[in-house]
């Protein structure tokens, strides 16, 4: 069953350009949903829209198919974690979590039952009568998410809710998010800037740029076959490596730096021989180990992470990285042979952004992965 | 920081001598009020002899009590009016959106600039033709919509953040509930500051109650005040200045008790 349902839903501030665009969209009931975008791609007012809390300038809005535009945000039955939490902050942890069900007419001895059980279930129970001041930012953001959770309510919104933690407690908070949607079953709908939390948490996502919906899909999709420049270079880290290219004489030249000799089972359908832009991810420049190795390439940087070392390449005026695994002592300027093949790579028009076609080889490996 | 001790004497010296400057007028009258006619007349300021006279006069002579009963409730009764239409228009100004809100509310902040004086012409005629002299509601009602009040918490509800009004919106929670449960727990602080600034004001108030009032039954203790000093062919010093502590005494009171909050209050609506 359909959630959640956008038909050709707009945005404008005052008459002004539109800050969203046609956004044509549905939610199934039950999903782990992620809209991600930079700053400023209006992804936060598509949630805001949901919740009732912006008005919808064009389009149609429904929610278990009712038409809900001009429905009031209590009336919508939904929930919203805010990314500043939202706390009130006079108000002890058990009256923020309670704070709802008194407006909803919740009874008193359902008001308990529930209020247990979510603490429990959020780990509160000894925190109940703290103010929000005397608790750290993961508790905060597990009285949010209690709060949300008491409501019962089958859809929730959350709005970059885990952006004012640490990096470690933020990895923690994902899983946690993650298996309490799943518990419950609720039709969650994610706001994150944050592509690694849209990756690891998202049953599907959304890419939203400057308004519009750059691609819809399931995380793997998405990292494999980006359908342009921009979701490729928004999906995965570090970035993925592009760089203009032409293709003369069975030839395929990037940056005018690498020539790459190409047949044409590897090029498939491509009949643009102009204005290609390549991508590459960083995992698939490999080690060239002495017979296999296609160019070598002077070293400008070298990062260590611990198990996988990144080192980056200059080409042309691009910055390419590669990742390997282990430890690598490479030094800045070595020059270290590397196996670049046409397989890995995606080609997009340079011109439209476009996908024309999705790195061949990508698909095989993934297939020895799935178990 | 440590500062040099010559500097320290320096600062110590000349805030003494201005403090000494500043209360100078308070302490001669606290002490002229227990000095007797005969010491005041000769022009001393340290009484030679120790007498209560003048306060058992000012309460025997004069409807001293019913003055300041009078202050008490036209003060509170401002207050509260002051406070609660200051705060509603204040949240009306910061949480409900309509169009044309920042402009009205600059020109509510203009009416800051008009000057009581200047309005109070219009007030009376009002206040005569309702029949509402020597009437608490006349003395009250002309104080109850206040510019600087609505400003003052305007400016503190800002600083509640918006996602607290939007997740109670979503939780189902009315305008009205939201600023009783939330807005005015949250903004205390400013609320106590307007209260006792409304409340000081009031009851130092004077060229209002002369004019609205015609008889003693609800004038306020500022008139009285002054009556005491009309009515004697020669001033009684000593009776005025008892008279004047007395008045003073509610308005230092509420000073020593709200001094921080009012402080950290008014620093609030000035510094944003």
């Amino acid at each position: 069953m359909q959630h959640v349902e956008m038909i050709d839903l707009e945005k404008s501030y005052d008459n002004q350009k539109n800050v969203l665009n046609g956004i044509n969209l549905a939610i199934e009931e039950g999903e782990f949903f992620v809209l991600v975008g930079p700053s400023g791609s209006g992804k936060s007012t598509l949630l805001r829209m949901i919740a009732g809390l912006e008005d919808i300038t064009g389009g149609i809005l429904k929610i278990n198919d009712k038409v809900v535009n001009h429905l009031r945000p209590k009336d919508r039955n939904l929930s919203m974690v805010f990314q500043n939490y939202a706390l009130y902050p006079h108000l002890t942890v058990e009256q923020n979590i309670l704070f709802g069900l008194h407006a909803k007419k919740v009874e008193k001895k359902e008001q308990q039952k529930r209020l247990i059980e979510t603490a429990e279930m959020m780990g509160l129970t000894e925190l109940l009568k703290r103010k929000p001041k005397q608790l750290s930012g993961g508790q905060r953001q597990r009285v949010a998410l209690a709060r949300s959770v008491v409501s019962h309510a089958p859809l929730c919104l959350m709005d970059e809710p885990l952006s004012n933690l640490d990096a470690k407690l933020r990895a923690h908070m994902r899983i946690e998010i993650r298996r309490l949607q799943k518990k419950l079953g609720l039709t969650m709908i994610y706001v994150t800037h944050d592509q690694v939390e849209a990756m690891t948490m998202g049953d599907r996502i959304m890419v939203l740029n400057d308004g519009k919906i750059q691609q819809v899909g399931d995380p793997i999709t998405l990292y494999n076959e980006p359908a342009n420049l921009f979701v490729a270079s928004f999906i995965g880290s570090p970035k993925i490596n592009l760089g203009t290219a032409v293709i003369r004489d069975h030839h395929l030249i990037i940056e005018d730096s690498i020539h790459i000799p190409i047949t044409t089972s590897d090029i498939g359908n491509i009949i643009q021989k102009d204005d290609l832009t390549i991508g590459i991810r960083a995992e698939h420049i490999f080690h060239g180990e002495e017979d296999k190795k296609t160019h070598e390439l002077e070293v400008i940087n070298v990062e260590h992470l611990g198990n996988e070392t990144l080192l980056t390449f200059e080409i042309g005026k691009e910055l390419w990285t590669a990742k390997w695994l282990g430890q690598w002592r490479a030094r800045v300027g070595d020059k270290v042979p590397v196996k670049i093949s046409v397989e890995h790579m995606s080609f997009f028009d340079s011109k439209t952004t476009e996908l024309i076609k999705p790195a061949s080889n990508t698909a095989k490996e993934q297939e020895v992965v799935a178990i | 920081m440590t500062v040099p001790a010559y500097q320290k004497i320096v600062f110590y010296l000349l805030l003494t001598v201005s403090s000494v400057l500043i209360f100078a007028p308070a302490i001669i009258a606290f002490s002229m009020s227990f000095m007797s006619n005969q010491d005041i007349m000769t022009g001393k300021i340290i009484p030679t002899s120790f007498t209560l006279d003048n306060y058992v006069q000012v309460f025997d002579r004069f409807p001293l009590f019913n003055f300041l009963l009078n202050s008490l409730i036209v003060s509170i009764v401002i207050m509260i009016g002051q406070l609660v239409l200051s705060s509603l228009a204040a949240y009306a100004f910061v949480f409900l959106e309509f169009k044309g809100r920042d402009i009205l509310f600059f020109v509510f902040i203009a009416t800051m600039m008009v000057p009581f004086e200047a309005s109070i012409i219009p007030n009376f005629q009002t206040i005569r033709d309702m029949g509402w002299i020597n009437t608490y509601t006349g003395l009250t009602l002309p104080f109850f919509a206040m510019a600087f009040g609505t400003f003052l918490l305007r400016q503190s509800f800002k600083q509640i953040p918006k996602e607290l009004k939007e997740a109670s919106e979503i939780a189902g929670i009315g305008d009205f509930k939201f600023y009783l449960t939330v807005v005015l727990p949250m903004a205390r602080t400013s609320l106590v500051t307007l209260g006792v600034y409304g409340f000081l004001t009031s009851w130092n108030m004077y060229l209002w109650p002369l004019l609205s009032t015609t008889d003693d039954t609800t004038r306020t203790v500022q008139i009285g005040l002054r009556q005491l000093q009309s009515q004697e062919q020669l001033n009684e010093w000593g009776v005025i200045m008892a008279g004047a502590i007395i008045v003073v005494l509610p308005t230092l009171i509420l000073l020593f008790l709200g001094q921080k909050k009012l402080q950290k209050g008014l620093a609030e609506g000035a510094l944003k």
